[in-house]
C-alpha cells in the first residue's frame, strides 16, 4: 500500500512537469475589440478593466510569454529614449515603484494608448491593443508591489539595474520619486 | 528499395551534393573523398574480421616460427602508419578546403546579414558605401564574384545555410561572423537556417539569386530607388492605410514616412519572390492572406494581427504588391 502511494507521488511529480504555460499567440480580434474598452475614471486615472481580461484570468500580468513579448515592445517601440532601463530619465522612472498614476493595470494600458501630458506620445495607432496590453504588463512588473511567479526573459546586455523578478520594489527601492516635470500627475 | 529513399535527393532545391559555389564545391570533393576512403578501410577491416571468424583453431599451439613474428610486425607497422597517413592527409584537406570560407581576400561585395526570429535582414554595404540600401530575405549576388558577408545574431543563435553554395555559419548575437561565398553558376539557390532559433525556425529560408553582373547592377540600381508614388486610387489609399495604421510603426518603405525598423524593409516587397521568409509565393493574394492573420500561418512571429476592414486589407495588399 505504501509502496503504491510512493509510486503515485513519484508520478504525479513526474507528471506535473508536463504543465506548460499556455502562449496566447493569436487573440480572436472580438476578444481583442472588447480588451481595448478599458472603463476609466473620468481624469483617466485608474478605472476598471474589461470583464473578458478576468474572464481570460488575468493574461498580461502573470504569463511569462506575454511579460517577454511586452519587454521586446519595451526595446523596439523606443520607450528607453525616455524611461531608460526603468530608472526614468526624461520620463518618469518605474524601478521606484512611484506611479504618477496610479498602479493599476488600467492606468498604464491607457497612459500607453492615448498618451500623458508633458511628453508622453500616444501608441494607439502604433501598436495592436494586445502588444500594448503586453507592454503594460511589463511596465507594471518593473515597478511592482508584489513579487511575480512569471518573469519576462533574461537581458542579453549587461545588467544596469535590478532584475524585472526581483523582490517587490516598495520593499527594496522607496527612495522616493525619481524628478519629473512638476506639473506632470498628481502628487503621489 | 533503396530506390525510394534516394529519391527525395533529386532536384537542385537544396542540396549539399548538387554545387554551384566554390566552397560548396571543394567541400562535396572532401565528402566524396573521405566516404570512399572510409568506405575502403571499413571493408578492408571486414574482410580481416570475417577471415578471422573463420578460421579455425589450430590444434597445436602455435608455434614461435621467426617468419610469422616478422610478418606479424610488417601487417601492424602497415596498419598503424596507414591510419596516421589517412588521418593526416584528411586533416590537411579538410583545412585547405574550408581556409577558403574565411581568408579574407579581395571582395567584390560586402553584405550584413542580421539573423532575426524569424527572418532574415539585409544591408548591401559596398563596393561604393554610398550606394547602400537594404532589403531582407533575397539575397541577390553576381555570378563569379566573391561576396562577403558579415552575419550578425540579433536575438538569438541563427545559422545560415546555403548548401548549394557554401558550408554552415552560425549568427552569434554579440559575436560577428564572417562567411564569404562565390557562385559558378547563375540560379536560385535556396537556404534556411541551420540552427533551432524558436517556434518558427522551420520557416526562416531565404534565396540566393546568383545572375550575371548586368542583370545584377540593374536589379541593385533598382532597389536603391526609393519606392515609386502610387499610381492609381486604390494604392494611394493603401499607402495611406499603411500610414495610418501600426504597420509603419515596424516597417520602412523609403520615399514615405515610415520609417519603423523592427520588421523587414518593404520598399521593394513586390519585386521579391516569396514573403514571410519564404512562406508564400508573392502575390497580392498572399499579400494579403498575411496582412490578415499572420499569426494563423506563422504562429509565434512578431507581426501582430491588424484590424482592417476588408476594403483596407484590399488597398494595402494592391499597394505592397505594386511596389516593385
Amino acid at each position: 500500500m505504501q509502496r503504491m502511494a510512493g509510486v503515485l507521488l513519484g508520478l504525479a511529480t513526474a507528471l506535473a512537469g508536463c504543465q506548460r504555460e499556455e502562449r496566447q499567440l493569436r487573440l480572436d480580434p472580438p476578444i481583442a475589440d472588447a480588451l481595448d474598452r478599458v472603463a476609466l475614471m473620468p481624469n483617466r486615472i485608474s478605472g476598471a478593466p474589461p470583464d473578458v481580461y478576468f474572464v481570460l484570468g488575468k493574461p498580461y500580468e502573470a504569463n511569462a510569454y506575454n511579460l517577454s513579448q511586452g519587454k521586446r515592445l519595451y526595446a523596439w517601440f523606443g520607450c528607453k529614449s525616455c524611461h531608460g532601463d526603468g530608472q526614468g530619465g526624461s520620463g518618469p522612472g518605474f524601478l521606484d515603484g512611484w506611479w504618477y498614476y496610479g498602479p493599476e493595470m488600467v492606468s498604464i494600458f491607457a497612459s500607453i494608448r492615448d498618451g500623458r501630458p508633458h511628453g508622453m506620445p500616444a501608441f494607439g495607432d502604433k501598436m495592436t491593443t494586445d502588444q500594448i496590453w503586453q507592454l503594460a504588463g511589463y511596465v507594471q512588473t518593473i515597478g511592482s508591489y508584489q513579487g511575480k511567479t512569471a518573469a519576462p526573459s533574461r537581458n542579453d546586455e549587461k545588467q544596469t539595474r535590478p532584475a524585472e523578478n526581483r523582490a517587490p520594489a516598495a520593499l527594496l527601492f522607496d527612495e522616493g520619486p525619481s524628478p519629473v516635470h512638476p506639473d506632470q500627475g498628481p502628487t503621489p | 528499395m533503396l530506390a525510394a529513399p534516394l529519391a527525395g535527393c533529386a532536384g537542385n532545391w537544396q542540396s549539399a551534393l548538387d554545387v554551384y559555389g566554390t566552397s560548396a564545391i571543394s567541400l562535396k570533393h572532401l565528402i566524396i573523398l573521405i566516404v570512399s576512403v572510409c568506405s575502403v578501410v571499413w571493408m578492408l577491416v571486414m574482410v580481416a574480421l570475417i577471415a578471422a571468424l573463420c578460421r579455425s583453431r589450430d590444434a597445436q599451439p602455435v608455434s614461435a616460427e621467426p617468419g610469422r613474428e616478422r610478418r606479424m610486425t610488417i601487417a601492424v607497422t602497415g596498419a598503424v602508419v596507414a591510419t596516421v597517413l589517412i588521418i593526416g592527409t584528411f586533416t590537411i584537406l579538410s583545412f585547405v578546403a574550408t581556409h577558403a570560407l574565411t581568408v579574407a581576400g579581395q571582395d567584390y561585395l560586402t553584405i550584413r546579414v542580421r539573423g532575426l526570429q524569424w527572418w532574415w535582414g539585409l544591408e548591401y554595404i559596398g563596393p561604393d558605401p554610398s550606394s547602400r540600401f537594404e532589403t531582407a530575405n533575397e539575397i541577390h549576388i553576381p555570378v563569379g564574384r566573391k561576396v562577403r558577408l558579415k552575419l550578425e545574431g540579433l536575438d538569438v543563435i541563427h545559422s545560415f545555410w546555403v548548401p548549394s553554395l557554401a558550408g554552415k555559419q552560425d549568427l552569434v548575437p554579440g559575436r560577428p561572423n564572417e562567411l564569404t561565398i562565390r557562385a559558378e553558376h547563375a540560379g536560385i539557390y535556396r537556404g534556411q537556417c541551420a540552427e533551432f532559433c524558436g517556434m518558427q525556425h522551420a520557416h526562416m529560408a531565404l534565396l540566393v539569386i546568383a545572375e550575371p553582373q548586368d542583370d545584377f547592377d540593374k536589379w541593385a540600381a533598382t532597389q536603391r530607388q526609393t519606392a515609386a508614388q502610387p499610381a492609381e486610387d486604390e494604392t494611394a489609399t493603401g499607402l495611406q492605410t499603411f500610414l495610418a495604421k501600426p504597420c509603419a510603426a515596424c516597417h520602412t518603405i523609403r520615399g514615405t514616412a515610415a520609417a519603423g525598423t523592427t520588421g523587414p524593409e518593404l520598399t521593394h516587397v513586390g519585386s521579391r519572390r516569396t514573403i514571410a521568409a519564404g512562406v508564400f509565393e508573392t502575390t497580392r493574394g498572399s499579400l494579403a492572406a498575411w496582412i490578415a492573420d499572420p499569426q494563423t500561418i506563422k504562429p509565434g512571429n512578431n507581426m501582430p494581427m491588424v484590424p482592417l476592414t476588408p476594403d483596407e486589407l484590399r488597398a494595402v495588399s494592391a499597394y505592397l504588391a505594386s511596389l516593385k
